[in-house]
């Protein structure tokens, strides 16, 4: 699974920045029947956090119909320089994790 | 007077196309025109492990791409916007999915390339078609394709299924309508391999063809063979000079 993070590499102290996540994913629903007419098992994330500095700034639930590849995009104020952590968990209960800094100067 | 119209006249032939020919990029809605042009669009998943398999050996030869080719970037550069292309050895045409698959059996020794529609395929196609982003669409004119351009040529105005609709009549004739809630393009095929939010994946030109087939309830030609290839050169000459798009995002 790729992952790809657009972040701003610095950002001015009390600046609003856009964040934006796009991941590989399948997001097979569940719902649907393979070409053996057999349900294909559900194979999505159900949710996504974003921490700032160890403290929660973004969350999300996604649902079978939220489309493969999901993109999601919010804003955070940046505060000091530090780590913004992505994590993420499948339905099968698979946490994946991912950790950009951004520079407050 | 009469010198500057015969001027005009002998300049013209040799001008990029200023014509109404539209893409489906021109009639998408500018949030999707927004997504493709998005760094971050879907379709550069694809375009990243392609980039990876490009120099990762393969094959019972042990060979990567790039150990005969050297970097994609200016190895590749137009052949996407060039192919379908002449096969000496077979003597027939290929598009850029078979010639990618010849070049895996016959220099890297794979014994069965995957199918196209496999995802290492569509990476692969999708990074080497990456390296004519921009360029203009240049058909092949070796001698050699002309029968299979009109061959090409000949299915595009041939009525097929059980609807009995050629390509032309909805193409040609009735662009710019909507079949149900879905405009009718052109018919450029100036992005493919292309994500299409429909498939939520990466598709071939072969794929989107089989779809029209299947909606007028005929035998679908099979991807890569004769007839698709034909059609496809057809097409490309129809679209000569347009740019070559990646990568493409559809409904």
């Amino acid at each position: 699974m790729t992952v790809l993070i657009n972040i701003p590499d610095t950002a001015a102290p009390g600046e609003i920045v856009e964040i934006k996540i796009l991941i590989q994913h399948p997001m097979e629903t569940g719902f649907r029947t393979g070409l053996d007419g057999t349900l294909v098992p559900r194979d999505i994330i159900e949710s996504l956090a974003c921490l700032y500095l160890g403290e929660e700034v973004f969350r999300a639930d996604l649902y079978p119909a939220i489309t493969a590849n999901p993109f999601l995009g919010f804003h955070l104020r940046a505060d000091t320089t530090g780590d913004v952590e992505f994590i993420w968990t499948d339905n099968a209960g698979v946490t994946s994790r991912e950790v950009r800094t951004l520079t407050v100067s | 007077m009469i010198r500057t119209f015969v001027f005009i006249g002998i300049l013209l032939p040799g001008v990029a196309w200023s014509d109404d020919r539209r893409t489906g990029y021109d009639d998408m809605s500018p949030d999707l025109q927004a997504l493709q042009e998005d760094p971050m669009n879907p379709g550069t998943f694809w375009v990243l492990d392609g980039e990876r398999l490009w120099s990762e050996p393969a094959g019972s030869a042990a060979q990567s791409c790039d150990a005969c080719h050297g970097p994609a970037e200016t190895s590749m550069q137009g052949v996407a916007a060039r192919y379908p292309s002449f096969d000496a050895p077979s003597s027939s045409a290929v598009d850029l999915p078979g010639r990618i698959a010849l070049c895996q059996s016959r220099h890297q020794k794979i014994a069965a390339p995957k199918d196209r529609a496999d995802p290492d395929s569509l990476a692969l196609l999708a990074y080497v078609t990456h390296q004519s982003r921009g360029l203009p669409i240049t058909p092949d004119a070796d001698p050699r394709l002309a029968p299979a351009r009109a061959v090409g040529a000949e299915l595009f105005s041939s009525r097929m299924g059980q609807l009995n609709l050629s390509c032309a009549q909805c193409h040609d004739d009735n662009d710019g309508g909507y079949l149900a809630a879905a405009r009718i393009p052109q018919a450029h095929p100036t992005g493919y391999p292309q994500y299409r939010l429909e498939w939520e994946t990466l598709g071939t030109l072969d794929r989107r063809l089989t779809g029209c087939m299947t909606g007028v309830r005929a035998d679908r030609f099979p991807p890569g063979s004769p007839e698709m290839v034909s059609l496809e050169l057809f097409l490309k000459s129809r679209a000569a000079g347009m740019t070559v798009e990646t990568l493409p995002i559809r409904p």
